[in-house]
């Protein structure tokens, strides 16, 4: 890896301790993350000669810091400038200063950094636009390009979820164990719409979106490595790591969407798949099951069944009906609804879903679902029907494609049907 | 002699690397395992998944305690190991050297073998 590569990788890993600390120090967001670019503006300049640091994150917080301080001093007046020497002496105490930055406070630094970033009033699309720019530091423009806009709207969409955050002000006392807790389940949330707004490109996205489902797990594993006993965070990077597994799967040549049992098995991610499941099986162990935990289960299954038949839905669907338990909501009892069609047949399924009819009506995989269900009980016309709803309510055009395939189906074989004079 | 080589680095900044540098550092490594395996040198080679998947037992107690994470909370993590036949520690650092140029960074602790069973697990 070329010196830049590296300095890169290091400025990169290194961004959430050291905005986070800074972001403590000057409790302003802005003021933060200028001191942190400045400190790694003087990390390109010195690195190459000095060589790396031992402790990156702490090398940028201390530089950052000082520089800070000076364009404070600088902009008041109050202290005569340093100069340039004297801050480089003060480069090369940075070990003394830096003892006093213990492992504690590093760890909530971060998860303060990520938490200002979920406050309840921003929607969810400035959540993720602000986590991708502050504790990602991705550029404006990458961040743009992911969401399908123009620099200049992004950069007012971030400004604007900036100025939010400062007014509603941001706790910077030492959180207690259950704030700690709630700040770590909002976070958790955060990360997941990161990973989803990667994980719902569709094919011609993907080159662009597909690296935020990358980014979401790196984030996801620094939150473990500073919380290593939750189960909850253990299933959320299980979860990512288990749905990410499948893309070189999901999609076919002419970019249309491959469904989870068609998927060509083999060119899932094996080593993703793998971590996926040591780190279920390590959540398993704390006896404490949470929703994250109980969607990594199911994706695991999907995992571990070499084809599609051989999975194992009776499981599946027992993990559907705990996760409807615990998080009551008609999109789930939806999901349980294809388990237990697998596992008692389409009649039990459509009797669970029918039910939802009013909630879910403008929700395309409701119709989707039933005109599955209803054409394997050979309900051919009322399939039909709900299938020309689903397309109706499509949000892509793979989606479309995939129930324009059923219906054309539907035609042929009602066309060949009469042809021969045959009645079903 | 077989020499352990074991792999440190900073996990941060292994887990920063985009796919394509991953990519990059692990074809350099390859060719250094080949002229390995060219002279018939290399034994097992483990890169281990983030220590985020790791569980610790600590046997001090009775019953043992088994605890999430990694055995030690440093900077730098063990991520990886080889093993390599050496007839020297000279020969040991020559061929750590060859990885190092391949993938900078970190360290690596040579540590001699005292009992090596290949076992049938990579078989």
């Amino acid at each position: 890896m070329s010196d830049l590569g590296w300095i890169d990788a290091a400025l990169t890993s290194a961004r959430p301790q050291a905005v986070g600390a800074l972001l403590r120090y000057f409790r302003d967001i802005d003021l933060a993350e200028e001191a942190f670019q400045e400190a790694c503006l003087r990390a390109l300049k010195h690195w190459p000669q000095n060589g790396p640091p031992r402790d990156p994150a702490a090398w940028l917080i201390f530089v950052g810091r000082n520089a800070a301080l000076d364009h404070v001093r600088r902009r008041s007046r109050l202290a005569p400038l340093p100069d340039e020497a004297a801050l480089s002496d003060l480069e090369d105490q940075e070990d003394a200063t830096l003892e006093r930055l213990d492992a504690a406070d590093y760890r909530d630094d971060i998860l303060r950094l990520m938490f200002v970033c979920c406050h309840p009033d921003l929607p969810a699309t400035q959540q993720i636009a602000l986590a991708l720019r502050i504790v990602s530091g991705l550029s404006v423009r990458r961040i743009a390009s992911a969401f399908l806009v123009s620099d200049a709207a992004m950069e007012q969409r971030i400004t604007r979820a900036k100025s939010r955050i400062a007014a509603a002000g941001v706790a910077f006392e030492t959180p207690g164990a259950v704030e700690r807790a709630e700040r770590l389940a909002s976070v958790a949330a955060m990360l997941y719409l990161v990973f989803n707004e990667g994980y719902s490109a569709s094919h011609g996205e993907v080159a662009r979106r597909a690296p935020l489902c990358d980014e979401a797990i790196r984030l996801t594993r620094l939150l473990l490595r500073l919380f290593p006993a939750e189960p909850e965070v253990m299933g959320l990077v299980a979860l990512m790591l288990l749905q990410h597994a499948r893309l070189p799967a999901r999609f076919d040549s002419q970019g249309g969407v491959i469904l989870l049992e068609d998927q060509d098995r083999s060119l899932w991610n094996a080593q993703m798949i793998a971590e996926g499941l040591a780190l279920i099986d390590k959540a398993m162990r704390h006896a404490r099951p949470g929703p994250y935990q109980i969607q990594a289960a199911i994706a695991a299954l999907h995992a571990r069944a070499a084809t599609a038949p051989e999975t194992y839905w009776v499981q599946i669907e027992r993990l559907y009906a705990a996760l409807e338990y615990s998080q009551p909501s008609p999109v789930i009892t939806l999901n349980r609804a294809v388990a237990v069609a697998k596992v008692q047949g389409p009649q039990a399924a459509l009797d669970l879903i029918d039910p939802l009819a009013q909630r879910l009506s403008n929700y395309f995989h409701y119709h989707g679902v039933r005109g599955a269900m209803l054409l394997q009980l050979d309900r051919r016309d009322e399939a039909r029907m709900a299938f020309d709803r689903a397309i109706a309510l499509a949000n892509t055009p793979a989606e479309a494609a995939q129930i324009r395939l059923h219906i054309d189906k539907l035609s042929q074989e009602s066309g060949a049907e009469t042809q021969s004079g045959h009645a079903s | 002699m077989h020499y352990a080589i074991l792999c440190y680095h900073s996990e941060d900044i292994v887990c920063a690397w985009t796919k394509e540098e991953d990519d990059a550092v692990m074809a350099r490594l390859s060719l250094v395992h080949e002229k390995l395996d060219a002279q018939g040198r290399l034994g097992p080679v483990v890169r281990l998944l983030p220590t985020t998947a790791a569980t610790t037992l600590r046997k001090d107690s009775d019953p043992p305690l088994v605890l999430d994470g990694p055995f030690a909370e440093t900077k730098e993590q063990l991520l990886g190991f080889y093993v390599v036949d050496c007839a020297s520690l000279d020969e040991a650092l020559d061929a750590a050297r060859d990885l190092a140029k391949a993938n900078p960074g970190g360290a690596y602790e040579l540590r001699p073998i005292s009992i090596f069973h290949p076992g049938k697990a990579g078989e």
